[in-house]
């Protein structure tokens, strides 16, 4: 019963158990839900999802199943990104940008024209000049050669990108990954502090000791509060574009700081560090936070890390409006110095393996920056770098 | 079960959350509500008993608190006093087992319900040391070789604001249920059930007036339910007439008695910068 529903539920990422079928199966028994389609998708998602971040997922999965469409293996490619039809991004192009638009007959043309190929199009492709996929020549898709491309989902694989003017709807970091993080735990381990703080509540035996026997033998119970890791940690992630490469790696160690660390406060950012910064990147547009507000607000015991590939045009780092994304008035250089001002304890963990390092001229240039203080996102290299923290 | 809960007239529950609510009274499992602040969750258990006739019991977590409290707690520090004292009371252990709200729980002669508030308050570890006590609905008390089972499986009720990720384990004995910001109709509906008879111009332009305002990015605190109902009970207390907030946008005059709406310093500063900003480009 229901167990090909259980599967492609499965297929399509929703985390399910065994457990969580028996009990759809029991709640039916029982006439929880009568009949209706409605009131069985109500129950089925009641039952199944433990998280509104999977809502989505279950619904997309449910609809393929009941409408009796056959699983696309990669549905996240056909998605258009919500951001794209919301019209308050096109206010951050810059002109040359708007320009090429015009190439394409305008905006709403190319959109248009992209929804309708959505439409026609039913099958994962790739190569050729027309459908929506990867490589290839039409503008739609991702990997391709044309100036005006939009890129949907997928990886870029020209490293360098210079000028991408579409917005992509970032993945949040999902820390569910749970293998491999152990052994980053305990590396992590090393950056707790312990302090007493809070209510007393433990008993302090060496006090109630001596205490008594000052009261003449008569019990007098001195309590303390308990021992708390009170190691503070503030993380900037680089998301999105070349570190797609990286983010199994991000996620587990997001992962592993999320359980261990008690004040941690993350946020992200996308290639360099400028004026605003954002926790959610499907809101990253609407709902971002100034990073001079993040400066002023969390103090300077707070031990910071860096989290990013490092790879990016100089530009990028060195000049006003260099930034592939936006129109940033300020270098991401002058962003960067001021963290280092704020905060003496801070790191850059990068994902890419040392020996490549020097082939990217950007990576020489915050490396400097850091006064050396970069280290590979590996056992020994977040090892190093907790250690640089702690000292 | 005999009874269905279908909301009340003081609380309006959509479909789904009937349906959760029916489920987790049916097969008595707990059942798990997040959702925004201020949209109820808590509501929803006071609701759900007084509709089904059953006592109430809340337990309140805070970051200190202990699973073993919800058990029971032996006040080991009294009993070491009164020794001291020779008090009578101190051979008979029981008189310093206090028990807690599940222990209150099980042993009540009717079903009860069970709030479980804001979860996420406590240690990362307190939702794993009540799964068997969830799941079977028994604990043994050390102290005294009791086991104590329930005598009825309360409805359980437990409310999280997602500050901190629950353990899987916990989370398969639940039933979820996440309650959506409600959309304009179900929100006409809630503010019907508080203030019967408004007039309908001043709802609709407060309605309008509220949801622009949670439109307006980088808010830090977006107002929700029960800031509406504040707020409205405030519009009616000094009769402000629907004119003053129809047609105008939240940029151009900030909405009277904003206070209520706003509970952060800076988002009202914001406001106001953006209402003058505006004014001064107009």
């Amino acid at each position: 019963m229901l167990v090909n529903f259980f599967y492609s539920l499965k297929k399509a990422g929703v985390p399910v158990s065994t457990k969580e079928l028996l009990v759809l199966l029991d709640a039916l028994e029982a006439e929880v839900a009568f009949g209706s389609a409605n009131e069985f998708y109500q129950l089925a998602k009641l039952c199944m999802i433990k998280d509104e971040k999977y809502f989505d997922r279950f619904d997309v999965a449910f609809g393929h199943f009941f409408n009796g469409l056959e699983m696309i293996k990669d549905l996240e490619t056909f998605l258009i990104p919500h951001d794209w039809l919301s019209p308050d991004w096109i206010n951050n192009l810059s002109e040359e940008d708007k320009e090429k638009i015009e190439a394409l007959g305008g905006l709403d043309k190319l959109m248009e024209t992209l929804k309708k190929r959505l439409e026609e199009q039913q099958k994962r492709h790739q190569g050729g000049n027309k459908w929506v996929g990867t490589g290839g020549t039409s503008p739609f898709g991702n990997s391709g050669y044309h100036p005006e491309g939009v890129r949907i989902g997928g990886q870029s694989q020209h490293h360098r990108a210079v000028k991408v003017w579409e917005k992509r709807q970032f993945k949040n970091l999902d820390d569910s990954v749970e293998i491999g993080t152990r052994s980053m735990k305990i590396a992590l381990k090393k950056l707790r502090k312990f302090a007493r703080a809070g209510i007393a509540n433990e008993l302090d035996l060496d006090n109630t000791i001596r205490s008594t026997a000052n009261n003449a033998g008569f019990l007098d119970l001195k309590m303390r509060p308990e021992k708390h890791n009170a190691a503070k940690l503030l993380i900037f992630f680089d998301v999105g574009g070349s570190m797609d490469w990286h983010i199994k790696l991000c996620e587990e160690l997001f992962s592993a700081v999320k359980t261990e660390f008690k004040h941690l406060e993350y946020f992200y950012f996308h290639n360099c560090i400028y004026e605003n910064l954002w926790r959610d990147n499907t809101r990253r547009w609407q709902e971002n936070i100034s990073t001079w507000d993040v400066i002023h607000t969390y103090p300077k015991d707070y031990h910071v890390i860096i989290v990013g590939d490092a790879a990016m045009s100089p530009y990028e780092i060195s000049h006003p409006y260099g930034s592939v994304e936006h129109m940033n008035e300020e270098p991401g250089r002058l962003w960067l110095q001021r963290i280092l001002d704020t905060w003496e304890k801070v790191v850059w963990l990068n994902p890419v393996p040392v020996e490549q390092w020097h082939y990217t001229h950007s990576t020489h240039m915050l490396k400097a920056q850091m006064s050396d203080r970069m280290y590979p996102l590996t056992l020994s290299g977040l090892e190093a770098a907790i250690k640089c923290l702690s000292r | 079960m005999s009874q269905r809960f279908s909301g009340s007239d003081r609380y309006v529950a959509t479909d789904d959350l009937q349906m959760a609510v029916n489920a987790a009274a049916t097969l008595q499992r707990p059942l798990l509500i997040k959702g925004e602040p201020g949209t109820g969750k808590t509501m929803l258990a006071e609701e759900v008993a007084k509709a089904l006739d059953m006592p109430l019991l809340s337990w309140h977590i805070k970051s200190t608190t202990k699973a073993q409290q919800g058990l029971y707690e032996y006040d080991a520090v009294s009993r070491l006093r009164d020794s001291q004292l020779g008090d009578e009371k101190v051979h008979e252990i029981r008189h310093y087992i206090k028990k807690g709200m599940l222990w209150q729980a099980f042993e009540s002669e009717v079903p009860v319900v069970l709030l479980i508030d804001e979860i996420d308050k406590a240690d990362i570890e307190f939702p794993n040391d009540l799964l068997v006590e969830l799941d079977k609905m028994l604990f043994s008390v050390y102290e005294t070789g009791q086991i104590i089972q329930a005598k009825h499986r309360p409805i359980i009720i437990i409310t999280s604001n997602n500050e901190k990720e629950l353990p899987d384990a916990f989370l398969r004995r639940c039933f979820f249920h996440y309650i959506n910001f409600p959309d304009n109709t179900t929100m006409k509906k809630i503010v019907e059930v508080h203030y019967p008879g408004l007039q309908k111009q001043l709802l609709s332009a407060a309605l309008e007036t509220f949801f622009e305002l949670r439109d307006v990015p980088g808010l830090r605190k977006k107002p929700s339910t029960s800031e509406l109902i504040d707020w409205i009970k405030l519009l009616l207390a000094d009769e402000i007439s629907p004119e003053i907030l129809q047609g105008k946008s939240i940029k151009e005059a900030i909405p009277p008695l904003y206070g209520a709406l706003l509970k952060n310093e800076q988002d009202v500063h914001m406001l106001q910068k953006l209402a003058f900003m505006m004014r001064r480009e107009g």
